[in-house]
């Protein structure tokens, strides 16, 4: 460890943590099992940590405990079905797999999203990224003890998901996005409920901040804890806030734009140390500039459709069923064979909450994908908790898991 | 509680009736009328039932996404502290109630299991969301019903189901657990004679 704080040095003054195992007859390693059902590993994820006293020296994470089969059940579907099912891979970003799926399918099939269609969907994605952030923060905050956080934001992800089931019917797992567009405009009243909070929110992070950065406890055990260097990480294929608070400004919006993501005046929030505080203060800052974000698609939300006119692909409006024998048969079709994509396959990467999202569609020319494998950051991120905790506090281990934020669902599928 | 003016008025009335019936002036009807409305009788068993529906503690234990609106339910717009089950514990040594949120897979199924057998008798177990009662939209090889495994008291229905719709399964639990025959989980499913005793 390169830096250590005030913090560390008194703790390891009174501390036995210098002896390596083997080395006296009164020393051995430890192995203690956490999981599937442990508070601090949010989820069911399971350790099997090598303890040397308090110090861990090695983790094993055990994945696999809400294995759901869901790539599977995608091959079994036709394409517009998958959306609901793949949306409840990693539950807390649901919006954005449902973008990479849709992004995906909508690349083979070649097909041009509208620009109102693309807003709203950037709208959306910067709301989820604010709830995911939320639940995190809440939930991080809680396993280092700070319990009146879990408070403060669960009431803001209340808003959050009160503006979804204005828009489209549900709090979570919502089905907003369809191929070739969203499923419906946005209701009369939503932009100005979008506006409210975006107002309130910039004020709530603050308090957040006011809260926690002059918080001894949590300083101390955030800085300096379980650094990982920009290299290591990179050679690990982390992405996302992780990556970012090792001072990498890699960001997919910025660096490969999706759904006019390059019409937005938005900064990359990126760290300089990589240990946790860091990894916290990143995606704190990034509250902020989803924010921003959705203040910049309600200005310039373009007027138009809201989902592509190709009735091969998209369901024809209702009122139409009534009058045109066409629209009825191309309902009649969708609903029950659904759309053919021509031959092909197509890896479709997204910036989740959490990091690269990208979804990979094989198309047999079929109305049912061949395969559909989603390259999931939480999975990817996971492998480095076990370099970032080694030689650290079995205390730190629990801040770190908070920290990577790994959403099993995601990781396990 | 707040005694009012009439309310210690009457209490004086009877405290006169009681010595009054001592005396031997109460006989009869009288006697019985008076004591329908001083005696309230109820079971040892009933006011059991009724503290412990109003002390259940749920098990700190998610699954998946309705963990999420598992944890809602304690958020400040529902509340269920109103209600008294706010006091989530993570061992299940301490825990009444297992809430099954989300989807069980076949790995996770004898964990589970092993979760509800540590938990300590009177237990009770709500299954959240469709994934847990019947498999849900996936209803694929990786998933299991919980019914197949558990003894589940309530269902909540949605995927996931609102925090109300939880709060909503949580209190009917209560009902079951106070005004319903206690018809415990062996006799429901067939294992009578399947308890462990200390000891023996």
């Amino acid at each position: 460890m390169s830096a250590v704080s005030d913090y560390r040095r008194r703790e390891e003054s009174v501390t036995m943590s210098s002896e390596s195992a083997g080395m006296g007859e009164t020393h051995e390693l430890l192995t203690l099992n956490i999981g599937p059902h442990h508070p601090a590993t949010h989820g069911v994820l399971r350790l099997i940590a090598t303890l040397e006293g308090e110090v861990v020296r090695d983790i094993k994470p055990i994945i696999g405990y809400v294995h759901t089969g869901i790539e599977k059940t995608a091959e079994q579907k036709p394409y517009w079905k998958v959306i609901p099912v793949v949306e409840r891979m990693d539950y807390l970003s649901y919006y954005f797999n449902a973008m990479a799926y849709c992004g995906a399918v909508e690349t083979l099939l070649g097909i041009e999203v509208p620009p109102r269609a693309q807003y709203l969907r950037v709208l959306h994605l910067e709301l989820n990224r604010i709830m995911s952030h939320l639940v995190w923060l809440g939930t991080s905050a809680l396993d280092l003890g700070a319990m009146s956080m879990f408070w403060y934001c669960f009431r803001e992800r209340e808003t959050i998901l009160d503006l979804f089931e204005m828009s489209s019917g549900q709090r979570m797992h919502t089905r907003y996005f369809q191929v070739g567009g969203v499923i419906e405009d946005i209701p009369v009243g939503f932009a100005q409920k979008v506006r409210q909070f975006i107002d309130a929110m910039p004020s709530r992070a603050d308090q957040y901040a006011d809260l926690l950065e002059k918080n001894e406890i949590l300083l101390s055990r955030l800085r300096d804890t379980c650094v990982l260097d920009e290299q290591t990480l990179l050679g690990l294929g982390v992405t996302g806030p992780l990556l970012r608070a090792a001072g990498n400004p890699w960001d997919l919006r910025k660096a490969a734009p999706y759904s006019s993501y390059d019409h937005f005046d938005f900064k990359i929030p990126v760290g300089t140390v990589g240990d946790n505080y860091d990894r916290f203060r990143v995606r704190h800052a990034e509250l902020y500039e989803s924010t921003k974000i959705i203040g910049q698609a309600l200005d310039g939300l373009p007027e138009g459709p809201h989902i592509v006119a190709d009735r091969k692909v998209a369901l024809p409006p209702r009122h139409e069923l009534a009058t045109s024998m066409e629209a009825l048969i191309h309902h009649f079709k969708l609903v029950t064979e659904g759309f053919r994509v021509p031959e092909g396959e197509c890896y479709y990467p997204i910036e989740c909450p959490r990091g690269e999202l990208g979804c990979f569609v094989r198309s047999d020319g079929s109305a049912k994908p061949a395969r559909v494998h989603m390259r999931d950051p939480s999975f990817i991120n996971l492998q480095a908790a076990a370099p970032m905790v080694k030689d650290a506090y079995i205390a730190d281990l629990i801040a770190t898991l908070a920290m990577v934020d790994p959403v099993l669902g995601g990781v396990d599928r | 509680m707040e005694v009012t003016r009439q309310e210690a008025g009457e209490f004086r009335s009877r405290q006169l009736m009681a010595r009054d019936m001592l005396r031997g002036t109460l006989e009869g009807d009288d006697l019985d009328r008076y004591v329908e409305q001083a005696v309230m009788t109820t079971t040892l068993d009933r006011a059991v039932a009724w503290a412990q529906g109003n002390s259940i503690y749920p098990l700190t234990f998610g699954l998946a996404c309705c963990a999420i609106e598992m944890m809602s339910i304690v958020a400040a717009r529902l509340d269920i502290a109103r209600f008294g089950f706010e006091a989530f514990r993570a061992s299940p040594r301490q825990a009444d109630m297992i809430i099954l949120s989300g989807r069980v897979s076949m790995k996770m199924a004898p964990v589970v299991r092993r979760i509800y057998d540590q938990m300590l008798e009177p237990k009770f177990a709500i299954s959240m969301g469709a994934c847990c009662s019947s498999m849900g939209v996936f209803n694929n090889y990786a998933l299991i019903p919980s019914d197949k495994f558990l003894p589940i008291d309530v269902h909540v229905p949605g995927c996931p189901p609102r925090p109300e719709a939880l709060a909503h399964g949580i209190l009917k639990l209560r009902d079951k657990v106070q005004f319903h025959e206690r018809d415990g989980w062996r006799e429901r499913y067939g294992a009578v004679g399947t308890e462990e005793t200390v000891g023996a």
